[in-house]
């Protein structure tokens, strides 16, 4: 059996990809990758689970990241953080019920100059307002 | 005043395509390079030009270089270290989405210098908007035929602060948890895949192509004495025009943060991101160069109205949250500093958490593994230095 840095670098790569195909990365996924790249189970879920954008529970269909750094946090971030908790009515690190939002706090997502900011799935918001917030998810469908 | 070298194209030409590049000198320095003498000669202009890393560390581009064109071996690598993760710093973004050609050309440039035939970005996760831009860049470039001696790879970051430290970087390209790797071996000699390696920052691989078509004694003429060239900041925090400017090194930080981001009532101002040195209202003439304070160019602002142990503590709990924890000053001097801001900040401040801060601090300082872990106390020991009857008024208060 290999080590994780013996895979040619595929192995975070192929991670990448199955997560953008069906939004997180199950334990069947796991375990199919670690024994196609001859991988310890143990090796793959280690790297897995070490990046932040990596998720190896299921997600909501989208995913809102606000920034919770100090270059947000001066620019009232935290009102930010309120009515999104507020409009959804979940806390960070939960989904909502009818599985469309996941909702995280995120750390520097280097938007400073429109700060506060926040990320869903890979558009960046920022100069955000508690009121520009419902706008912006309701597009998301 | 700005001064604007690194950012020559940035607005001025279309990122999206090729032809608006080329009109501003695009790919003359490659061509330069190419039908010079030899690679050496490259090197030797790099090396002359006195260009330092723009990543925060500031070692001599030319003599990484050089290392890695003398170590042995055919297969060599050049990383663009694109994962722009410190806090309060976005100027890299700001080159990719509006001149990645300028970087492209440095890359090419870079490999052919050290004789790599392969090359990678490593774009962070948060950058993934960038990605289309990136690679439309890269293949526009192959195309017109600049690519023909390098391959160049985007490889895209998962979200990790780690990350941007180079060793780490690698082992996450190389499909790894981005853990820190003990050294020597150094990159240049043992890199990628046991390879020489150079990683560069995006900001520094910008500069190449100005150095090789204007020449090593144009771009030694600015700055000071070891820091040549401009430096490209992110400014933010409590200013009324945030944003992207370039200055020459050694310029007042009055300049950038009063004159041009427009702030008011400074307090305090922190030079280098999360890890970075935080500098009183007094000081705000300090230039800003290698020889006093730089790091990778972020600024981050806060006026009158903020609590610096409330600050220090965010940025411990950042840093506590990063650390790849592989070695324990780190792990557990991040984790234990932020328990002790935050319990200051809420005014559970007892005597003698100033004596346990500092010398927590000086413990991290020595034995930790990497830049995170042995900068992590700055903020600590700058604000106990500049602010310290803040933390004694609040434990007297407790």
């Amino acid at each position: 059996m290999k080590k994780a840095g013996q895979n040619g670098g595929k192995l975070l790569v192929l991670l990448e990809a199955a997560q953008a195909k069906s939004a997180h990365i199950s334990t069947e996924t796991i375990t199919e990758l670690a024994e196609s790249l001859d991988l310890s189970i143990g090796e793959v879920y280690g790297v897995a689970s070490f990046y932040s954008f990596l998720h190896t529970k299921p997600k909501g269909r989208h995913v809102i990241r606000i920034c919770k750094s100090l270059p947000c946090l001066l620019k009232n971030a935290q009102t930010i953080i309120d009515s999104v908790r507020q409009e959804l009515g979940i806390k960070p690190g939960e989904t909502t019920a009818d599985g469309k939002f996941s909702f995280e706090l995120t750390n520097c997502i280097g938007a400073c100059d429109k700060a506060p900011a926040m990320m869903v799935n890979s558009d960046v918001h920022g100069n955000l307002t508690p009121k520009k917030i419902a706008k912006i998810l309701k597009a998301y469908k | 005043m700005e001064k604007r070298v690194v950012l020559k194209n940035c607005g001025v030409i279309d990122p999206g395509d090729i032809a608006s590049y080329l009109t501003r000198d695009g790919f003359r320095a490659l061509e330069k390079a190419l039908t010079g003498p030899n690679s050496q000669q490259v090197i030797d202009d790099v090396k002359a030009s006195g260009l330092r890393g723009r990543g925060g560390a500031g070692f001599p581009c030319g003599l990484k270089w050089e290392l890695a064109a003398k170590a042995e071996g055919a297969e060599k690598y050049v990383i663009c270290n694109a994962d722009e993760g410190e806090v309060g710093t976005f100027k890299d973004r700001y080159i990719l989405e509006n001149d990645p050609f300028s970087l492209i050309e440095g890359i090419a440039i870079a490999g052919y210098a050290i004789g790599a035939k392969k090359a990678f970005i490593y774009l962070r996760a948060e950058y993934h908007f960038l990605l289309n831009l990136v690679k439309n860049a890269i293949a526009q470039s192959k195309k017109k035929g600049f690519l023909d001696h390098l391959d160049i790879e985007v490889r895209e970051g998962a979200g990790a602060y780690v990350c941007g430290e180079e060793s780490a970087l690698m082992d996450s390209i190389e499909g790894k948890r981005g853990e820190v790797r003990y050294r020597p071996p150094f990159p240049p000699t043992s890199g990628l895949w046991g390879k020489p390696t150079i990683i560069n920052n995006v900001e520094t691989l910008t500069n190449i192509p100005r150095i090789i078509l204007n020449g090593a004694e144009w771009f030694g003429k600015m700055g000071t004495e070891k820091s040549k060239g401009t430096k490209v900041f992110s400014v933010s925090g409590d200013v009324a025009k945030p944003g992207v400017y370039e200055l020459v090194l050694g310029s007042p930080l009055r300049e950038l943060v009063e004159d041009l981001a427009k702030a008011e009532r400074v307090k305090a101002v922190q030079i280098g991101g999360a890890t970075g040195r935080i500098i009183p209202y007094a000081m705000i003439d300090t230039p800003l160069s290698f020889e006093s304070v730089l790091g990778a160019g972020a600024i981050t602002v806060f006026d009158e109205s903020r609590d610096i142990i409330d600050i220090v503590g965010k940025t411990m709990r950042f840093l506590a949250e990063e650390s790849c924890g592989k070695c324990a000053p780190c792990r557990e001097g991040t984790e234990v500093m932020a328990e002790t801001m935050e319990r200051l900040a809420r005014g559970e401040g007892v005597e003698k958490d100033i004596k346990v801060l500092e010398e927590l601090s000086e413990t991290m300082m020595l034995c930790s593994l990497c830049g995170l872990g042995q900068a992590a106390p700055i903020p600590v020991v700058d604000s106990l230095e500049h602010f310290r009857g803040e933390y004694e008024n609040r434990i007297q208060q407790s």
